[in-house]
């Protein structure tokens, strides 16, 4: 007979927190298998009542989105989780962040507001810097211009099974060349689709279209996360909770 | 001096490289001192890829407590896979430290820890990496002194042209002294230059340093002679031993990895040593006696862990975990202690005896019975009392049953093939026994849902055992005994497909023989696999067999020997041994005696509860015995991470790191 464990099921989730993290300096070489690692141990260290799921093998309830490339860093990655017992969010994200390393940095929490929606449907687009040392800004300026002049750029991308052929325009909603400190860089809105257009294949997309080539890796940072909103940039995605939150209601007191 | 980081250079070449995240770090409890503010500076080499060296507990316990001194500063280095050092080597970057990415050829010491022989070729191609001549002769006062550590220590001489000196035994003592002696040397100017360093570092207990002992080898080629070439050093060096674990509870501050390794928890050592005697196990052998930490200190060790890390598995870690001589109520309280917490509490693979089915129960009490390993090691009770790990075939088959009927589901055996006097016969009862197993477990558990893994490696006769005189068997005899062995598990399909078998071929185990009793002839052998391309010997996509035929073939010819020399071939009772002069404790006749009553199938106790039969170890190294029970218990504590109750209220649920932000 299959056993099943003793005692009484665990205690349900009676508070959602979303969270916004970065990953930043040499931690953007993490894996998202490595952050959610980092992450759970984190939330054990700094003891925080997570909600478990049932069974031998219970799991926190954690959901994370839309996880940053391995290589690029980021000053938007999100993640939610449920709680057995209620916190004051503030305190759960200074505890957090306090027990993360240093480039794993909580920046925000806050409480899931019910019927407020998913938190992943909120995220459908990203903003990206991208600092290309050693390009030609004039150069990248032209390569942006024939990019967004095209309908569809194909760029071969490596996923599991192999490399695959996509679109890497369609996905493209905007692209800014500036540059600071003598370095060329690229800031480009792109929506998030199946399968996601990164850094990496836009760099790919450029090679295609005008043959551009950085000399040294480009540097990457998802700068915001969130919906596309009329303007062609994207919004802050924990805003319809932060709104419905400013309104009194009952909640735990904050210390 | 300053030292600068080289992570500005190597940062772009992570971006072309597979798993960055292994190179750059910022692992939980890894520290970094300024270069400036201490006297010594240490890199500890783990030679193999980081996921593997970046759990491993002599290493981690060495960075405590050399990080802990005022005057020392000790980094991680680990090696690095042939897509980054490629490009290291182009953009002339070093081997460089992951905690302040430093560059190891500017390190007082390089430490290497060699848990097994397959990590010398890394050494080597760390040492080019860094920068640091490959032979020690060849090096200065400003290159680091070379450390080997490690069980694979207690026969440096294959790598005794690479090292500068060997440490025998317990590290957590003797790595102070060496600072202390680096410390005074440089402190003084430096005087004598790098030899006067290594004559004072070889008048430290259990340091030996190869070049001040020469080797002259008989007409047949065995050693005819090993004799000092100074005076002043000690004609025999002895291992180290710490006693009173209580004492040295490290690691305190277990480092946690971002990225995934091969051991995703914590590990608390609750003794070290072991005197079951098993006849191939150069570990229990080369580490007794036994000497316990008492179920307090292990109490305190797993509670400051987890708080440490946030990791959600303890491994009770020992040689025979089980042998703790307060095991059941260690695991008693503890399963109490974490009950409703989600940490998972576990023992490493156990000898086969019904308490050991007890004990996993316990510490599984709340959580899945996945799989349970068991070490019998030799395929039939004849073998069984060869190698001195008796357990009659009844047993073994009513224990592992016992564990399915309690809810197991997945059972491991571990054995070896190519013992010595092992016919086919002896193999050949493994399939009967697994067979014997899931009948009986099927029976048993009511379900045929059931699995037995089988799993096997060929033995390699190792250095300070009563099989070091043995002759080991060539790859072609192991890999026929594995082939019949499959044959016979897939006889009956109906059982068969319950049992898995899992074996490597016996080619690496050869080369690992080679190793394990070389003589520095071999060294030559291990460099040309090198400059072959040889590295990461122990995961078979980068082994190459024919690579080290090719250079044991070559390298040895001149010497009028070869690889079969150094496997298949039993020494006799005279023969000088390479490691004769390294002192184990155990006293030579002891072992050679173990031997002959090891052919006539005689066993042997366990000095713990039998008394003491003259090992030669404690009367030789000044040690004894350290076991309890003490009689003490844990104490209660208030848990970290319990599952709360939904009524704990806001602020009290988020507890103390609030406050130290
Ligand atoms: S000397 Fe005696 S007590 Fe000590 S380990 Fe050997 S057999 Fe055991």
């Amino acid at each position: 007979m299959a056993r099943t464990p003793d005692g009484p099921p665990p205690p349900p989730t009676v508070q959602k927190l979303r969270l916004r993290y970065t990953k930043r300096g040499p931690l953007r070489f993490a894996s998202h298998r490595d952050l959610a690692r980092a992450l759970e141990r984190a939330l054990r260290r700094a003891q925080v009542p997570m909600a478990f799921s049932a069974g031998f093998s219970p799991h926190p309830k954690i959901s994370y989105m839309g996880a940053a490339p391995t290589g690029a860093a980021s000053e938007a990655e999100y993640f939610e989780i449920g709680l057995s017992a209620r916190c004051d969010p503030e305190q759960v994200r200074r505890a957090l962040d306090a027990s993360l390393p240093p480039g794993i940095d909580v920046l925000e929490c806050v409480e899931a507001v019910e019927g407020s929606g998913s938190l992943a449907d909120r995220l459908d687009a990203t903003r990206w810097r991208i600092d290309l040392p050693g390009v030609d800004t004039g150069d990248l300026d032209a390569a942006v211009q024939e990019l967004l002049s095209r309908d569809v750029v194909t760029v071969a991308k490596r996923t599991k099974n192999g490399l695959r052929d996509i679109d890497a325009r369609a996905a493209v909603v905007g692209a800014e060349v500036t540059e600071e400190a003598g370095c060329a860089i690229l800031t480009v809105v792109v929506r998030q689709l199946t399968p996601t257009v990164r850094p990496d294949d836009v760099m790919a997309a450029l090679a295609v279209v005008a043959d551009l080539r950085p000399p040294l890796p480009p540097r990457a940072v998802r700068e915001a996360q969130g919906r596309l909103d009329d303007s062609g940039d994207v919004a802050d995605p924990l805003g319809p909770d932060r709104a419905v939150r400013s309104s009194p209601q009952e909640e735990s007191t904050p210390v | 001096m300053t030292v600068e980081s080289l992570y500005p250079r190597l940062e772009p070449l992570l971006a072309q490289v597979q798993k960055p995240i292994q190179y750059v770090g910022g692992e939980l409890n890894a520290q970094v001192k300024p270069w400036e503010s201490v006297a010594v500076h240490w890199a500890l080499m783990y030679p193999d890829a980081y996921e593997v060296g970046v759990p491993n507990q002599g290493l981690m316990i060495l960075y405590e407590v050399l990080n802990e001194r005022p005057d020392a500063l000790a980094e991680r280095t680990y090696a690095v896979w042939p897509d980054l050092a490629g490009l290291m080597r182009e953009a002339g970057v070093g081997q460089f430290t992951v905690d302040a990415h430093r560059p190891v050829r500017d390190f007082d010491l390089l430490g290497v820890s060699f848990a097994t022989e397959l990590g010398y070729t890394n050494l080597l191609e760390a040492l080019d990496l860094a920068g640091v001549p490959l032979h020690a002769v060849d090096r200065d006062e400003s290159h680091p002194v070379v450390v080997a550590g490690g069980h694979a220590a207690f026969n440096p001489e294959p790598v005794s042209d690479f090292v500068d000196c060997a440490v025998l035994g317990d590290g957590e003592q003797v790595v102070g002294d060496i600072t202390d002696v680096v410390a005074a040397w440089k402190e003084q100017g430096r005087p004598g230059g790098r030899v006067e360093l290594l004559a004072r570092l070889s008048r430290v207990e259990g340091v030996y340093v190869p070049r001040f002992y020469a080797v002259t080898y008989g007409a047949d080629g065995t050693i005819a002679e090993v004799l000092r070439t100074r005076d002043d050093v000690p004609p025999r060096i002895s291992k180290r031993t710490v006693m009173d674990l209580d004492e040295w509870p490290y690691p305190k501050q277990p480092l946690v990895p971002l990225a995934e390794s091969v051991h995703e928890r914590m590990s608390v050592e609750i003794f070290r040593g072991c005197t079951r005697g098993c006849r191939f196990c150069q570990a229990g052998m080369i580490t007794r006696p036994v000497r316990e930490r008492t179920i307090t200190g292990i109490g305190s060790m797993v509670d400051a862990g987890l708080k440490a890390t946030g990791y959600e598995e303890v491994g009770l870690l020992s040689l025979s975990s089980a042998d703790h001589s307060e095991i059941g109520q260690l695991a008693k309280e503890l399963a109490d202690r974490y009950e409703g917490t989600n940490t998972g509490l576990s023992l490493p693979s156990t000898r086969v005896d019904a308490f050991n089915v007890t004990l996993a129960n316990e510490l599984s009490r709340n959580g899945r019975r996945s799989g349970l390993t068991f070490a019998p090691e030799g395929g039939s009770e004849r073998i069984r009392r060869v190698i001195n790990k008796t357990v009659s075939k009844e047993d073994l088959v009513r224990t592992v049953t016992t564990a399915y009927a309690n809810g197991w589901r997945q059972v491991k055996l571990y054995f070896m093939c190519g013992l010595p006097t092992e016919t086919d016969e002896d193999v050949l009862e493994i399939a009967e026994l697994a067979v014997e197993v899931i009948r009986a477990g099927r029976e048993a558990s009511g379900s045929k849902d059931i699995r037995c893994t089988v799993s096997i490696g060929g033995f390699v006769p190792k250095p300070h055992t009563p099989f070091q005189w043995a002759a080991q068997a060539s790859a072609e005899t192991i890999d026929h005994r594995l082939r019949v062995l499959r044959d016979a598990i897939n006889a009956d399909r109906r059982i068969g497909r319950s049992i898995g078998l899992r074996y490597h071929d016996g080619k690496p185990g050869v080369i690992e023989g080679l190793l394990s009793r070389g003589d520095r002839r071999v060294g030559r052998v291990i460099e040309r696999v090198w400059r072959d391309g040889g590295h990461f010997d122990g995961w078979s996509e980068h082994f190459s067999y024919d690579r080290w035929m090719t250079a044991a073939t070559e390298e040895l010819a001149p010497f009028g020997v070869d690889l079969d020399w150094y496997t298949t071939r039993e020494r006799t009772e005279h023969e000088v041994l390479p490691w004769d002069h390294l002192d184990s404790g155990l006293d030579k006749e002891w072992l050679w005696d173990d031997w002959q009553d090891a052919i006539t199938e005689d066993e042997v106790g366990d000095c713990r509860w039998t008394g003491c039969y003259d090992c030669g170890v404690c009367p030789t190294m000044g040690t004894e015995i350290q076991i309890g029970p003490t009689g003490r218990s844990l104490i209660p504590l208030a848990v970290v991470g319990a599952r709360p109750q939904v009524d704990v209220h806001a602020d009290a649920a988020v507890a103390d790191p609030v406050h130290t932000h």
